[in-house]
């Protein structure tokens, strides 16, 4: 026990791990506030979707020797705004658009990087690495996060209604494309910088995990909010610790716990049910 | 007047549904809109609401009523049917447009949500989960949210569909309520003529060519009314079969 309490001081130590919980921290916040919406508008396959396009623009921009933020960041926002209308107009079912996009982008992605003479770890761009993260990531993510949570607070109330209701919410006056562009846009940059972290194939895992586990448990849309928030917060901590711990890649580690919270609170949920249904 | 609409037409999707339409709501009316499937009635009614642009005439709103002024209950989508939210949450949402800038409620918007509720009923359900309503509760609480955007028109998409029969007739006994003892204006998409011949004081008859508007005595006597109610008996669940029509031909 003391051996691993004395690897956790070591731990906090380093500062790239330093680095590593601050934007996981950070990211989480965001990807699971963003996250309740877009579960609950049926949107969470989007998240894959951009999660793959990513991995094609960064391996775009390290074949072309830019930085990968700069080429990452404006392709992944224009898909997030394409899969919104191609998901509104109706005119090819969203979730086939969005299978076909991740794919293409995920194929596109991999050519390049074989082709491309540079060296790129394709582990680090599909699983994220702790190494990964510069400190240009983590000014970026505290940019990212101050503005998805003054979006929260001063939307709030916006956000429950166009999620609740899109066509009484646009009927009453609501500029609801608006907030799904504002909404569609910041998942598209937390994707990017979530993605060097835990990695293009399991980034969608922050934002839908913690609202899924939270509405497990919680009724009301404010209480889902405030658990999803605290929910991906903790996770992320406890996944990148026992990553380090344990010695295994801090992605899965994270996706594990957060699946785990999940079923404690499923037996939460059943217990709960169990007990209001003998009295 | 509340809505003058003049010479109106619609298309979906490159398919005209309505063509050269005119009607007029005033204030009192409890108008129905009735039609077969894929008559017009839907799109019709998000022209009202302003979601979608007429493609020739005008839509004119009297000169008290703004376009967000308008309380609309739609249909029940898939996402509502397990969102987690109280009936408070959902019944205060209505009062998003008297938002503007401003983030968060105030007291006269917590105010009238609340009476909103007293008024139908829900103010016990409160603090319970709107998922885990019956379908009649649901479409009280949704019925209170669009009350809480407007005191003067109602426009409500099928509001009993899925219902039983007594949350049926108790959800027509609170329309009809609404509209002659709260003076609420009320337009209503409803396939059940039976009953919009009986609480409605004027019908709105979609049929491609064969549109009749007009109150509702007149209604009865009509052409229009007595092909449809024809049909319907046809097909085993018109008006004049249950007696409640008076057509005569």
């Amino acid at each position: 026990m003391d051996e691993i309490l004395t690897l956790i001081c070591e731990m906090f130590q380093l500062p790239f791990m330093l680095r590593a919980i601050i934007i996981g921290i950070l990211i989480s916040l965001c990807a699971s506030l963003l996250g309740v919406s877009l579960v609950l508008k049926r949107y969470s396959m989007i998240g894959d979707g951009l999660s793959h396009v990513g991995f094609g623009a960064l391996a775009l921009a390290t074949a072309l020797n830019v930085t990968p933020l700069y080429i990452a960041i404006p392709v992944v926002i224009i898909t997030a705004f394409l899969l919104l209308r191609v998901n509104d107009s109706g005119k090819l079912k969203g979730d086939s658009a969005i299978a076909m996009v991740s794919a293409s982008a995920l194929a596109i992605g991999v050519i390049i990087v074989s082709v491309s003479a540079s060296n790129v770890d394709l582990n680090s761009y599909l699983f994220g690495s702790l190494y990964a993260v510069s400190n240009e990531d983590m000014y970026l993510s505290i940019g990212l996060s101050i503005a998805v949570i003054l979006l929260y607070v001063l939307f709030y109330n916006k956000i429950f209604a166009v999620t609740f209701d899109e066509s009484f919410a646009r009927a009453t006056g609501a500029k609801a494309t608006i907030y799904n562009m504002i909404m569609a846009s910041l998942t598209a940059v937390t994707i990017v910088v979530g993605m060097r972290l835990v990695g293009s194939l399991l980034i969608s895992s922050l934002i839908i995990f913690s609202p899924l586990t939270s509405m497990r448990l919680f009724k009301t849309f404010k209480k889902v909010i405030i658990s999803s928030a605290i929910l991906g917060v903790v996770c992320v901590v406890a996944g990148i610790v026992s990553s380090f711990v344990l010695d295994v890649p801090a992605s899965a580690c994270i996706v594990v716990t957060n699946l785990g919270a999940y079923i404690l609170f499923s037996a939460i949920a059943a217990l709960r049910e169990k007990i209001s249904k003998k009295v | 007047m509340l809505i003058e609409c003049k010479n109106i037409r619609l298309a979906y999707e490159n398919n005209t549904v309505v063509n050269d339409l005119s009607f007029n709501v005033n204030k009192g009316d409890y108008l129905c809109i009735i039609g077969e499937n894929g008559s017009g009635k839907t799109t019709l009614m998000k022209a009202l609401l302003g979601l979608k642009s007429v493609d020739a005439g005008s839509i004119l709103l009297g000169e008290s009523l703004k376009q967000n002024e308008i309380g609309y209950l739609p249909q029940q989508t898939g996402i509502q049917k397990d969102f987690p939210a109280s009936v408070w949450e959902v019944v205060l949402s209505g009062r998003i447009n008297r938002l503007g800038l401003r983030p968060f409620y105030s007291g006269k918007d917590k105010k009238i949500a609340e009476a909103n509720m007293e008024l139908l009923n829900i103010s016990k359900l409160k603090n319970r989960c709107y998922r885990e309503l019956s379908g009649g509760q649901q479409q009280r609480v949704l019925l209170a949210r669009a009350l809480c955007a407007t005191q003067k028109l109602l426009l409500l998409d099928e509001p009993v569909a899925g219902l039983d029969l007594l949350a049926t007739e108790e959800m027509y006994h609170i329309i009809y309520d609404l509209n002659r003892k709260n003076g609420i204006t009320v337009i209503m998409i409803t396939h059940d003529v039976n009953r919009a011949l009986r609480d409605a004081t004027h019908i709105l008859h979609l049929h491609k060519n064969d549109v009749f508007f007009g109150d509702k005595s007149h209604y009865l006597e009509c052409e229009t009314c007595r092909k449809f109610t024809e049909n319907e008996a046809k097909s085993g669940h018109g008006c004049c079969e249950k007696g409640g029509c008076h057509c005569h031909g």
